[in-house]
């Protein structure tokens, strides 16, 4: 699977947010977009999956090649033909745990919506398999707390019935729009191996979105770095750290150096 | 259904509105075959009674057993009770989807025309309407209708709007979720709560509203038994015989009182974030057997 970003322009009421971005995500790759706030980075994760807000309209080219060598052009791709390639292909893992589960309803249904969708599975089914997937996420004691409310739930464990609902119907590309950023650090660590562990044994490719460096460091081994919606730097992580050509990328290294500084490290 | 009835008789104002509404069904029930006098038999001889075993309300000026004219009257209760909130119930969910779930062009123009008809109170509409047709309980149930329909859309089209831009509406059309399964699953369930409340409340002021249209003349027509009317009847003699008056004014309080608590309780019910949590249950109930054996030690 690989996903080719070219000439991305994304406009909201005549403001361009996104500027001619482009990248590349190959195949089992791990990819980083990172950027202060109101950058273009999550409207860019956004797109990818056709679910941009009624006002932005966008043009240029999202293409995705699936194993096979079958090329899809999802920018501009009818809703309801997008609906397969989402929580089938794709995954997507959102920012706050609180607000992305229906608070009405049990989390092991939720966990086992996408299946039910794109598997046809059966209610018992979805449920027998949610118990599975809450396993992998690491969840505490599966079978009874799927059969719990999300408020009944702390925060990392939502956040957990999120990626375990991401990663339901083995997608071949794995979204994460800032999935730590309402976690607290502990907790945030946590989700970062277990996003960590997921690519690895799953062999998804991953997007990573955020705006701390720090993070996007554990995670992913490739970055683009975004600045009021325009690519200022790309290349491998390591490299980009090493030798950061633009202020921006120079202020978002002080910034990680700033939070994950602590007593006695050198600097 | 089981689950939300213990949900339901779990709390006072549930049980206490259900009973309500039970006993009004019965009695409008029993009343279709059998009252315990005939409502409509006058008998000046035994005008302005007092309870008892043979009229348990009393007896009115023409000597009419206010008891089984009460009976008679709730049906007419029932009647428009339901109907009304039918009525609403329908226009509601038609204005609520043309005004949240049509595109831009669509919602908009309805969301203006629910402002405007807003503005009409429903006592205006039903006064309109008997002006033109004639006092009716039909004009009782369309003007509650439409009035309360119009009430619904408006609190129910903001709660859909506000629903559809959640960010696990986000979530469900990230997962695959099409336009309906997100109707069916996230935004009715979400959005019912709102509906029960402003239905309930819809009989409730049909109930009002008939006893209200009838008290001044534009609701029931004579050959039918409203508690309305008799309230009407009975308050011209309210210096003489205060009392009597009594008996239709605490029914139709009680009546409403009733569906109102049914209402609040059932949207209690309903929403699984008002419940106590399981975990905080038995914490408490350990809570508690801690403090029963600290005592016996005491006791000891």
């Amino acid at each position: 699977m690989t996903l080719t970003v070219t000439d991305l322009t994304i406009d909201i009421d005549g403001r361009t947010v996104v500027d001619r971005l482009s990248f590349t995500v190959a195949d089992g790759a791990r990819f980083g977009i990172i950027g202060e706030s109101g950058s273009g980075k999550s409207l860019t994760a956004l797109a990818v999956l056709g679910l941009l807000p009624d006002a932005a309209t966008a043009s240029g080219s999202i293409r995705l090649t699936v194993d096979g060598g079958v090329e899809i052009e999802l920018l501009g791709l009818p809703d309801r033909e997008l609906a397969h390639i989402r929580g089938s292909a794709i995954g997507m893992v959102f920012q706050e745990p609180r607000t992305a589960l229906n608070p009405l309803r049990r989390v092991g249904r939720q966990i086992g919506e996408p299946l039910r969708i794109h598997d046809g599975l059966s209610k018992h089914e979805a449920n027998a398999r949610a118990i599975e997937l809450a396993h992998e996420v690491l969840l505490p004691d599966p079978e009874r707390l799927l059969r719990r409310y999300p408020h009944e739930l702390s925060g990392g464990q939502r956040q957990r019935v999120a990626i375990a609902m991401a990663i339901a119907c083995s997608p071949s590309l794995l979204i994460a729009d800032e999935p730590t950023t309402a976690l607290d650090v502990t907790i945030q660590a946590e989700i970062l191996e277990l996003f960590d562990e997921l690519v690895d044994t799953t062999g998804a490719s991953l997007i990573f979105v955020t705006h701390d460096l720090a993070v996007l460091a554990e995670v992913a081994t490739d970055v683009v770095v975004l600045s009021h919606g325009r690519a200022v730097e790309s290349g491998p992580v390591a490299e980009v750290m090493r030798a950061p050509q633009h202020p921006v990328t120079r202020s978002l290294i002080a910034a990680a150096r700033a939070t994950s500084w602590s007593p006695g490290a050198s600097r | 259904m089981p689950r939300l009835l213990r949900e339901l008789w779990r709390r006072p104002a549930g049980l206490v509105g259900s009973v309500v509404v039970v006993v009004l069904l019965v009695t409008a029930a029993v009343a279709l075959f059998w009252t315990p006098q005939n409502p409509f038999t006058a008998n000046p001889s035994i005008a302005w009674q007092g309870p008892s075993f043979a009229h348990l309300f009393g007896t009115d000026a023409i000597g009419s057993d206010i008891f089984s004219y009460l009976m008679a009257g709730s049906k007419t209760t029932v009647v428009v009770a339901a109907l009304s909130a039918l009525v609403a119930g329908l226009i509601g969910i038609a204005l609520t989807a043309l005004g949240s779930l049509t595109s831009h062009w669509v919602r908009e123009p309805v969301a203006v025309l629910i402002d405007i008809l807003i503005a009409f109170p429903i006592l205006l509409i039903a006064m309109l309407l008997s002006a033109v047709f004639g006092g009716s309980l039909t004009v009782v149930i369309v003007s509650v209708g439409i009035g309360f329909g119009v009430n619904l859309a408006r609190v129910a089209r903001g709660e859909v709007r506000g629903v559809l831009g959640t960010d696990y509406v986000l979530a469900a059309r990230a997962s695959g979720a099409g336009p309906w399964r997100i109707l069916i699953r996230h935004v009715l369930p979400n959005v019912a709560p709102v509906f029960i409340v402003q239905l309930s409340l819809a009989a409730a002021v049909a109930i009002l509203a008939e006893a209200g249209l009838s008290f001044l003349g534009y609701g029931a027509p004579s050959s039918t038994a409203s508690w309305g009317r008799l309230l009407s009847s009975l308050q011209r003699y309210i210096t003489v015989h205060p009392w009597s008056v009594l008996w239709p004014g605490l029914t139709i309080t009680i009546t409403v009182l009733g569906l109102n608590l049914l209402g609040d309780a059932l949207r209690e019910a309903t929403d699984p974030r008002l419940k106590e949590s399981r975990g905080e249950k038995t914490r408490r109930a350990e809570w508690r057997r801690d403090r029963r054996r600290a005592r016996a030690e005491v006791v000891r």
